[in-house]
C-alpha cells in the first residue's frame, strides 16, 4: 500500500521528546495548584468576583499526565475544562485569572466565558463551547504537520459526552484514513452535565470505539498519573513513527458540579461522589511520593499553604488590572475593520461619549 | 389565572399538552432527570416517565433527526436545544430536512416538530450562550419562527406551536425567563400565529421589537412619555408568519419606525421589516426607518452590556427620527 502520508524522520530526541521519566514532584505541585485554583474560583464565583467557572477537580492526574508526555511543539486542542493542561504548559496563573475576569490583559480580550483559554505561545489553541468541534481541527493540524514534515503530534481533549458529537466521528474517521499523528484524549468523567456515561453510549468502554476507526483504543485509569503519562507517551511515539492516531479513554470522575450553573444534587448521590473521592488522583500521587520517601505530611502542608497564598494574591493582582477598552468590541471580527464596522464604531463612540452606553 | 414567570409558563404548558395528548413527548439534553438546564421541563419525567421525557445523548443532529422520524410516524415531538447557540450540528436536519419535508414530498410527508431553544444575551453567557440568530431560520422557507415576550404569550404561542401542522422554532428569551412575571390563564387558549401585539398605543413613533427587547422598548417608551412623546410599541410575537398588516397600520398612523433587536444588524430581521416598509409604506414615512441592534460582531463576553440594545439607545433613535422631519 502506498504511504502518501508517512511521517518524516524524527528530529533529534532533545528537541522533540518529552522527558522519558516524568518529574513526579513537579507533577504533584501542578496538580495541587490546579486543585487550589479550582477551590478558590468556585468561591470567587459565589462572591460574584468572577461570572462563571467550570472546575476540573478529579481530572488533575489525567490532564497533567497527558501534558507531561507531550513536547512543547505539540499542538493542544482543548475543551473548556483544561485548566491543568494550560498550567502544565507553563501558562502563568495570572494569565488564567485575566481570562476569568475578561480584563484588559486577557489574551482572548474578554470575548469568551471563563475557562475558554487560548495561548498561542504554548500551542494551546483557544477553546470553544460547542462540544466536539476541536476534534476534527486537531486532525487537520496533524495533516498540515504531515505535509510540512514536522515531527509533532496534535492532541484533542474532550469529554465522554463529546463522543456522541458529529466531530468525534468525522475526526476519528479522517485520522484513521489519513493516519494522522493525533491523540484523541477523552476524559471520561462519567457525566455530560446530568447524563451519566452509561446513557451516553451503549459501548462497554469509550476506548473500544477506536477499533471501528482502525486505531488503537486505550483505556487507562485517569487517577493514576504515571499510567496516563505512559499511555500518552506511547501514543505519541507511535504517531511520530508513522503509526497513526490513538484514542485514549482516561477514566476519571467529575468531583465538582458541571459548572457553577449546575446543581449535581438533582442527578447524583452524595454516596456516589464519596466513593469516587476515595480515588482522588491527588491523594494517590501524594501517597506514592510519601511511600517512596520523597514527601512528608509536613512538606505537603507547607505546599498547600504556599499555593493557596499564591492563588489568592495572584487573583487580587489580576483584579486590579484595567478593564477592557469598550472600543475593542469591533477588533478581530476581521483582520481589518470594514467600512460598515467603522460606521458602527463611530456611532458607538458617540453613544459612549454621551453616556447612552452603560458599561 | 395564576401569576408566573416565562419558564413556569412553558413548564405548565408542556405538562398540560402532554396530559391532553399521549402523542406529545419531549426530548433533548438534560431535559429528564435534571429537568432542563433552565428547568423548563422540571418534573415532567416524574409525571410522564422516561419514555415521553427523553434524555438524549449529546447530539443535536440526533435530537432533531429522530424528532423528524417520530413526527413522520405520527407523534408530536417537542425537542429542546439547550441553547440556540448549539443548534448548528442540527442545522442540516432543520434547513435541509425538517423545513422541506412537506414540499419535497409533494405534501405527502409533512414533518411537524416543535424545537424549543433559549436564545439571546443578558446572562453573561459570552459568545456561545447569548446569540440571537433567528434570521438564519427566518430565511428558510418551511419553518415558522416564534418568540414570546411574556408568560401568557409563552403559553398561548406554545399551545399554537404544538397544534400547528408545520415545523416551529420556538425561541425563548432566556434573559427574561424569570425576571418577568405575569398573569397566565389556566385555559388552553391559543395565541394565534401572525398576530402582533400592540403593547402600548402611541401616535408619534412606532417601535417594533420581539422577545427580550420588548421590555427594553417599553422602558424607552416610558422615558419618552415623560417628555411628551407618544410611542407605540409593537411586539411582533411571530417572525414567520409575520403580521405585516399590523406593522403597516402602525407606521401609517405614526409615520416613524424604529426596529429593535439584539441580533446583529446586517441581514437581521430588521432588514426585512425595513424592506417591507420601503416597499409598502414609503409614502407614510416622515423619517428614515432606524434600527437599534446588536453590532455586526460576534457576541462578546466582557462587553455584553454595551453590545445589547438598551432603552437609552432606543430613546436616542426615536429622537433622531423625530428630528428628521
Ligand atoms: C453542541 C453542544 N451541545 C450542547 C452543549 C451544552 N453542553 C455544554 S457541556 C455539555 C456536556 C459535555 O459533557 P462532556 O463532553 O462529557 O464534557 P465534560 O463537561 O464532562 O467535561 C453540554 C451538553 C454544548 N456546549 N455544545
Ligand atoms: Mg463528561
Amino acid at each position: 500500500m502506498a504511504e502518501p502520508h508517512a511521517v518524516s524522520q524524527k528530529l533529534p530526541q532533545s528537541e522533540t521528546d518529552a522527558a522519558p521519566e516524568p518529574d513526579l514532584l513537579d507533577a504533584y505541585r501542578l496538580m495541587v495548584l490546579a486543585r487550589a485554583t479550582d477551590e478558590r474560583c468556585l468561591m470567587l464565583q459565589r462572591q460574584g468576583r468572577i461570572g462563571f467557572y467550570a472546575p476540573l477537580m478529579g481530572q488533575e492526574a489525567a490532564q497533567v499526565g497527558a501534558s507531561r508526555a507531550l513536547a512543547p511543539q505539540d499542538w493542544i486542542f482543548p475543551a473548556y475544562r483544561e485548566l491543568a493542561v494550560a498550567l502544565a504548559r507553563g501558562v502563568p496563573l495570572r494569565a488564567i485569572f485575566d481570562q476569568l475576569l475578561g480584563n484588559a490583559d486577557d489574551r482572548i480580550r474578554g470575548r469568551q466565558m471563563p475557562n475558554h483559554f487560548g495561548f498561542r505561545d504554548v500551542n494551546f489553541v483557544v477553546a470553544s463551547s460547542p462540544i466536539g468541534t476541536q476534534i476534527t481541527q486537531a486532525v487537520g493540524a496533524a495533516m498540515a504537520a504531515q505535509r510540512r514534515k514536522d515531527s509533532i503530534v496534535t492532541i484533542a481533549f474532550f469529554g465522554d459526552g463529546a463522543t456522541s458529537s458529529n466531530d468525534f466521528h468525522a475526526g476519528l474517521n479522517f485520522a484513521g484514513v489519513f493516519q494522522t499523528p493525533t491523540i484523541f484524549f477523552c476524559q471520561n468523567n462519567q457525566w455530560a452535565i446530568s447524563l451519566p456515561r452509561e446513557k451516553q453510549t451503549r459501548s462497554a468502554t469509550l476506548a473500544e470505539k477506536g477499533s471501528a476507526y482502525g486505531m488503537p483504543g486505550v483505556l487507562v485509569d485517569g487517577n493514576d498519573f504515571l499510567a496516563v503519562y505512559s499511555a500518552v507517551r506511547e501514543a505519541r511515539e507511535r504517531a511520530l513513527s508513522g503509526g497513526g492516531p490513538t484514542l485514549i479513554e482516561a477514566e476519571v470522575y467529575r468531583f465538582g458540579p458541571h459548572s457553577t450553573s449546575d446543581d449535581p444534587k438533582r442527578y447524583r448521590t452524595e454516596e456516589q461522589l464519596a466513593a469516587a473521592k476515595e480515588r482522588d488522583p491527588i491523594l494517590r500521587l501524594k501517597g506514592e511520593l510519601v511511600s517512596a520517601g520523597r514527601w512528608t505530611e509536613e512538606l505537603d502542608h507547607q505546599l498547600w499553604e504556599e499555593v493557596r497564598t499564591r492563588v489568592t494574591r495572584t487573583f487580587e493582582e489580576a483584579e486590579k488590572a484595567k478593564p477592557l477598552d469598550p472600543r475593542s468590541i469591533f477588533d478581530d471580527v476581521f483582520a481589518h475593520v470594514t467600512p460598515q464596522l467603522a460606521e458602527e464604531r463611530a456611532q458607538f463612540d458617540a453613544e459612549l461619549r454621551d453616556g447612552v452606553l452603560k458599561l | 389565572m395564576s401569576e408566573m414567570n416565562i419558564v413556569q409558563a412553558i413548564n405548565r404548558t408542556l405538562r398540560d399538552a402532554m396530559k391532553e395528548d399521549p402523542d406529545v413527548l419531549v426530548l433533548g439534553e438534560d431535559v429528564g432527570v435534571n429537568g432542563g438546564v433552565f428547568r423548563a421541563t422540571d418534573g415532567l419525567i416524574r409525571e410522564f416517565g422516561a419514555e415521553r421525557v427523553i434524555d438524549t445523548p449529546l447530539s443535536e443532529t440526533g435530537i432533531i433527526g429522530t424528532a423528524i422520524g417520530m413526527s413522520l410516524y405520527g407523534l408530536k415531538p417537542i425537542a429542546e436545544i439547550q441553547f440556540l447557540d448549539f443548534i448548528y450540528p442540527a442545522f442540516d436536519q432543520i434547513v435541509s430536512e425538517l423545513a422541506k419535508f412537506r414540499y419535497r414530498s409533494g405534501g405527502q410527508y409533512p414533518a411537524h416538530v416543535v424545537i424549543r431553544a433559549p436564545y439571546g444575551g443578558g446572562i453573561k453567557g459570552g459568545i456561545y450562550h447569548s446569540q440571537s440568530t433567528e434570521a438564519y431560520f427566518c430565511h428558510t422557507a418551511g419553518i415558522k419562527v416564534v418568540i414570546p415576550s411574556t408568560p401568557s404569550d409563552a403559553r398561548g404561542l406554545l399551545f399554537s406551536a404544538i397544534a400547528d401542522e408545520d415545523p416551529v422554532l420556538f425561541l425563548e428569551p432566556k434573559r427574561i425567563y424569570r425576571s418577568l412575571t405575569g398573569e397566565v390563564s389556566d385555559s388552553q387558549e391559543k395565541v394565534p400565529f401572525g398576530h402582533a401585539r400592540v403593547v402600548r398605543e402611541g401616535s408619534d413613533v412606532s417601535v417594533f421589537a420581539y422577545g427580550a427587547m420588548v421590555p427594553v422598548a417599553q422602558e424607552a417608551a416610558d422615558a419618552l412619555g415623560r417628555d411628551g412623546v407618544s410611542t407605540e410599541v409593537i411586539d411582533l410575537r411571530t417572525l414567520v408568519p409575520l403580521d405585516e398588516a399590523a406593522v403597516l397600520a402602525s407606521v401609517e398612523k405614526t409615520g416613524r419606525a424604529i426596529i429593535v433587536h439584539e441580533a446583529a444588524r446586517f441581514c437581521g430581521f430588521g432588514a426585512e421589516l425595513s424592506a417591507i416598509l420601503a416597499e409598502k409604506a414609503l409614502y407614510s414615512l416622515k423619517a428614515p426607518v432606524l434600527r437599534v441592534t446588536g453590532y455586526d460582531t460576534p457576541f462578546p463576553y466582557a462587553l455584553e452590556n454595551v453590545y445589547l440594545p438598551n432603552p437609552e439607545r432606543v430613546v436616542r433613535a426615536v429622537r433622531q427620527s423625530l428630528q428628521a422631519g
